[in-house]
């Protein structure tokens, strides 16, 4: 055990059981898994991604590159989850990944043998040939060796929420910074949202031995959260991460509600965040600098800042005697805390010449402190010793199992490059910062680069007073915190040469200083290329330890500066976000909406198969018991309303009333044909075309007053024809005194089909007339059922003599129980869409098929329609040469010349003779339907210059589902082309 | 992102449908075909502000004129198209 003795933010009264890859180990409230790890001695947790080499624990934060897990098991499972935030619970199981057929043993480390072909660009160069080898050999192969943690398959058994925040401020990350600008806007009574990705408040205070007025930092920590936590305008979201900035000020946050899998999902795993924030204030830290050498990824090589971490939040030390590699001031902070916890520290690194302050304490303590002084080398499996190459060139190895390393310390701005400003170099700083934040939002504290604490708290206080000052607020005086002075000098060094062993710039990804060499002398000399190229930057850690080093290297190599060379933009989200978190509850059965007609349970007792019609569901058919298949349901629904009567819930079509003065002529100016000359009491058929002169949809008008019609729509169309209407009243004519508005939802609307249709009615509507003379084929009524208004018309899809009725939805249920009763003496069915579907390909009448975006009023055959004695929307472009063309595919019907034949819609036809070619097409068939009225099938299709080839054949050509035949053309109507039937 | 609709506020883009460019002018009745077909198909693409036609389809049902800027997708207006002086 390496859990010290005392000290640390855990409590150490609530011990947690847990495994990792099947061992049982012990750890307490308030532990990473990694912590966890840490503190029971295990160096070793994953393997590299492309060489397998061992890797060890780099950091203590969400920038870790090597500590990826698999953590929960079955379905529960959760790949590629850092230990380093990863909240340790009772029962946790973690796997580590990336290795066959096990962690010590891992046979793809032979990779490491062939490394010389593993080489930057590898997979480019090497699986290019043959072509068909990549799809079935190469590429499998290379998944199976190279990939990280598996899903589990298998459903996503959590929840996931969603929320939308608002706020003055939204404060980016709970560090000494965040806090303070949390402060001094939220006691200013800003609404104030502070979001930080951890499970604690403090930042770095909560892994540092900093003292602020007197109390330790998680002490001050402690109680400016609690102080937060008491200002009702103040939201606090721990273990939230802000993972992109987005347009318009607006931030998406992700928050970690449990940790462990909820049972049943009755609560949610995590919440995503849409924050719309007038100002935000990126207080997100910084991220240490690894530096590049020889071996420098051994287990035992570690970020300085992390040991600090381990032993002073979490008590646990990460090795029995260390060494501390730093070209910064706060590395000598973590010698400090090494010296201070009681591990050994054998020496201090430094290739500065002259040391810091703190040395002179660290020698007296009888630490090795050499200046001007670089790791060259490390040795062993987990690390056993380095070798330190002095200023004269003497090298010297020292047995350490520890190895704390810093480079420098880069500001976490990913996110304020999301909108597309890139980072900018600081000399002074060395490292990059935000030039150009996104609007309303500014960085402070260690991301603003002011890495010392006094420096980062008046910072971030100053951040809190500009967001109060920019709302007008009173200025605030600023807050006084005495805290401990601290160095925070630094010099960079990119590359320490002369190792033998490979020097890893990405440890996700396997980036060495010799892949960028390379990368630089094939010609890949600007970051956006070496990125691709090397993948440098490209694994689920994007980079955060390595792009910096990478970058530089680079720009050693090319011969130009960093600035010159330059950084890359990040794209959200900072850290991975789970792809159920994005989806929320949006998935399953509550992927959409479900809308329902008012009769929707009565059909359900009376055995309706649903389909869905956009958002609604609809009847499809009602299958008798004993029926083989929905064809034969279908057919004998079919049979039974062209010989009787059935009833069909045409609720969904869309509903439009359209009122004023000028509402006749809107209309005329949407539809081709001419509505204003409309009689009262009326309803016609019309079609309306998009400007483009396609059509846009199909529906009847009926006429109820002067200045009041009322249009239906398709089901699928009910939305975009209303947007449609409302741009041409309010945007193409606004002088037009016209209002319209959508009563879809508003009217339950039922189809009474068949000839014995109107006996039905009679029965239910015993007080309205409904002869032929007082409600002919398309007359339209308004009456009151059970004492509310309703309509009826005499419109029909079926070809029968048939009523469309139509009662408040509240009453619909009640109708359509009405006239079920009422026609059981008729032998009344209830019918759905297919054989609706059925009935109307029979009629020839055009549907969803045959609208379909490509097709002119004058290739469904209705050319005619179009008045020449108006302007309407679509007008001018139907005559366009093209769209005139009479060659155009044009809607006809067909039937086979077997009669068993079968005729499938989406079949293309061509010439009778010859060998069929695409360039021969004629045409091909929308909709096809078995016919029970003809005893075949029949098909209605679109066919170059179609009407005028009735009687000739065609082709039938399939060559996907096979069918074959020939079809000769007829007339689209196949049943009562006379129209006899419907008006009875 | 969000839309200051002048009846309903400031809401979320989601609530709006795009329709495209608001400066095209539908021809009069008896303009030439060409008309027509520039109307519906030719639009400038300019690296700046833009007048747009958003449709606060589940809000107040108006259409709407909105000022983008393309380079930024700043909003910088929205009016009501019907009472839009073009």
């Amino acid at each position: 055990m390496s859990r010290l003795a005392k000290g640390g933010l855990i409590d150490r009264g609530r011990p947690l059981g847990f495994t990792f890859d099947g061992r049982a180990y012990q750890g307490f409230e308030g532990d990473t898994l990694a912590s966890a790890l840490v503190a029971n001695d295990v160096r070793l947790v994953g393997r590299s991604f492309k060489y397998h080499r061992r890797r060890g624990l780099l950091t203590a934060g969400g920038e870790e590159p090597n500590g990826i897990v698999t953590i929960g098991a079955g379905a529960y499972a959760e790949p590629n989850t850092r230990a380093t935030t990863a909240w340790l619970h009772e029962g946790m199981e973690a796997v580590s990944q990336n290795r066959w057929p096990s962690l010590a043993l891992d046979v793809l480390s032979v990779n490491q043998l062939f490394a010389p072909i593993f080489v930057a660009g590898f997979y480019y160069k090497t699986f290019m040939w043959p072509k068909s080898f990549w799809e079935k050999l190469y590429e499998p192969a290379i998944r199976r060796a190279a990939g990280l943690g598996a899903l589990s398959g298998r459903p996503d058994p959590d929840s996931y929420d969603r929320m939308h925040g608002f706020c003055d401020l939204l404060v980016i990350g709970g560090g000494p910074a965040g806090l303070a600008a949390a402060l001094v806007a939220g006691r200013a009574g800003l609404r104030v949202i502070l979001a930080n990705e951890d499970a604690r408040f403090g930042g770095r205070l909560l892994s540092e031995r900093q003292r602020i007025d007197g109390q330790s930092g998680p002490e001050w920590a402690g109680a400016v959260e609690e102080e937060l936590r008491a200002l009702p305008n103040v939201t606090l979201l721990a273990r939230t991460l802000v993972f992109g900035v987005y347009d318009g000020c607006e931030y998406g946050a992700v928050e970690r509600l449990a940790d462990q899998p909820v049972a049943g999902g009755a609560k949610p795993r995590q919440r995503l965040w849409k924050i719309e924030a007038r100002q935000a204030v990126l207080t997100a830290g910084a991220i240490e600098r690894p530096l590049v050498f020889a071996g420098n990824d051994r287990p035992g090589v570690m970020m300085a800042s992390a040991i600090s971490t381990y032993v002073n939040r979490f008590a646990a030390a990460p090795g029995r005697r260390a060494a501390i590699f730093t070209t910064t001031d706060s590395g000598w902070q973590a010698a400090a805390d090494l010296v201070a916890a009681g591990v050994d520290l054998a020496a201090v690194i430094d290739p500065r010449p002259d040391l810091p302050a703190g040395a002179e304490t660290l020698m007296r303590a009888g630490v090795d402190c050499l200046g001007g002084a670089m790791v060259r080398e490390t040795h062993g499996r987990n690390l056993k010793a380095i070798t330190v190459v002095r200023a004269d060139g003497r090298t010297r190895r020292i047995e350490v199992d520890l190895l704390g390393v810093s480079g420098g310390w880069n500001p976490s701005i990913g996110i304020a490059s999301n909108l597309g400003a890139r980072p900018v170099w600081s000399d002074a700083l060395a490292t990059f910062l935000i030039d150009r934040a996104p609007p309303g939002l500014r960085a402070a504290g260690a991301a603003a680069g002011r890495f010392g604490l006094a420096d980062a708290l008046r910072d971030g206080a100053d951040a809190g007073i500009a967001a109060v000052t920019a709302l007008g607020r009173t200025t605030p005086t600023p807050p006084v915190w005495r805290s401990t002075e601290e160095d925070t000098g630094a010099a960079p060094l990119w590359h320490v040469p002369g190792g033998k062993a490979k020097a890893f710039v990405d440890f996700q990804h396997d980036v060495t200083d010799a892949d960028i060499g390379l990368a630089a002398r094939e010609g890949f000399v600007s970051v956006e290329h070496l990125k691709r190229y090397t993948t440098l930057g490209m694994a689920t850690d994007q980079g955060k330890t390595s792009q910096v080093n990478g970058h530089a290297l680079l720009a050693a190599a090319t011969g130009k500066s960093i600035a010159q060379a330059g950084t890359i933009m990040a794209r959200p989200p900072y850290l991975p976000v789970a792809i159920g978190a994005l989806a929320g509850h949006h998935r399953e059965a509550d992927y959409r909406p479900v809308r329902l007609t008012a009769a929707h349970d009565w059909a359900v007792a009376r055995g309706a198969t649903f389909v869905d019609a956009g958002l609604w569901r609809r009847p499809r058919w009602f299958a008798r018991p004993g029926e083989h298949d929905w064809s034969e349901t279908v057919r004998r629904e079919a049979v039974a309303v062209r010989s009787g009567v059935g009833v069909c819930d045409v609720s969904t079509l869309g509903k439009i009333e359209v009122h004023g003065p000028d509402a006749g002529l809107l209309l005329d100016r949407l539809y081709i044909n001419t509505m204003s000359t409309l009689p009262l009491g009326k309803a016609r058929y019309g079609v309306m075309l998009r400007e483009d002169g396609i059509v846009l949809d199909d529906g009847t008008v009926t006429r109820f007053g002067p200045e009041r019609f009322y249009l239906t729509t398709t089901t699928a169309n009910a939305a975009k024809v209303m947007q449609h209407i409302d741009f041409a009243r309010q945007v193409i004519w606004p002088e037009l005194d016209v209002q319209a508005a959508s009563v879809s939802e508003q009217w339950s609307t039922y189809a009474v089909a068949g000839p014995r249709s109107r006996d039905v009615l009679r029965t239910v509507f015993s007080d309205l007339s409904l002869d032929d003379s007082a409600l002919p084929f398309m007359g339209a009524h308004e009456f009151r059922w059970q004492g509310k208004a309703a309509r009826i018309f005499r419109v029909s899809f079926s070809g029968e003599r048939a009523y469309e009725v139509a009662v408040p939805a509240l009453l619909g249920k009640a109708l359509m129980e009405a006239l079920f009763e009422a026609g059981l003496p008729y032998g009344i069915v209830p019918y759905g869409t297919e054989a609706q579907t059925l009935m109307r390909i029979e009629k020839g009448h055009a549907a969803g098929p045959e609208l379909n975006g490509q097709t002119s009023a004058a290739d469904l055959g209705l050319g005619r329609m179009m008045s020449k004695k108006k302007d309407f929307i679509g007008r001018a472009l139907s005559e366009r040469p093209g769209m005139a063309d009479p060659d155009r595919p044009t809607l006809v019907g067909l039937k086979p010349v077997r009669s068993t034949d079968r005729l499938p819609a989406g079949a293309h036809l061509m010439p009778e003779f010859g060998t069929p070619r695409a360039a021969d097409d004629q045409g091909w068939i929308s909709s096809s339907t078995f016919s029970p009225s003809l005893g075949h099938w029949i098909a209605i299709a679109f066919v170059r210059n179609g009407p005028t080839r009735i009687g000739e054949r065609l082709r039938l050509y399939d060559p996907l589902r096979g069918a074959e035949g020939l079809v000769e053309i007829c007339s689209p109507v196949f049943v009562d082309p006379e129209g006899s039937r419907v008006r009875g | 992102m969000r839309i200051p609709c002048p009846y309903c506020g400031n809401r979320d883009s989601s609530e709006f449908s795009y329709r495209s460019d608001a400066a095209p002018v539908r021809p009069a009745a008896d303009a030439p075909v060409a008309a027509f077909h520039d109307y519906v198909y030719l639009r400038d693409n300019p690296a700046g502000p833009i007048s747009e036609h958003w449709y606060h389809a589940a809000g107040c049902r108006a259409w709407l004129v909105v000022t983008r800027d393309t380079r930024t997708h700043e909003i910088s207006a929205a009016a009501i198209a019907q009472e839009f002086v073009r």
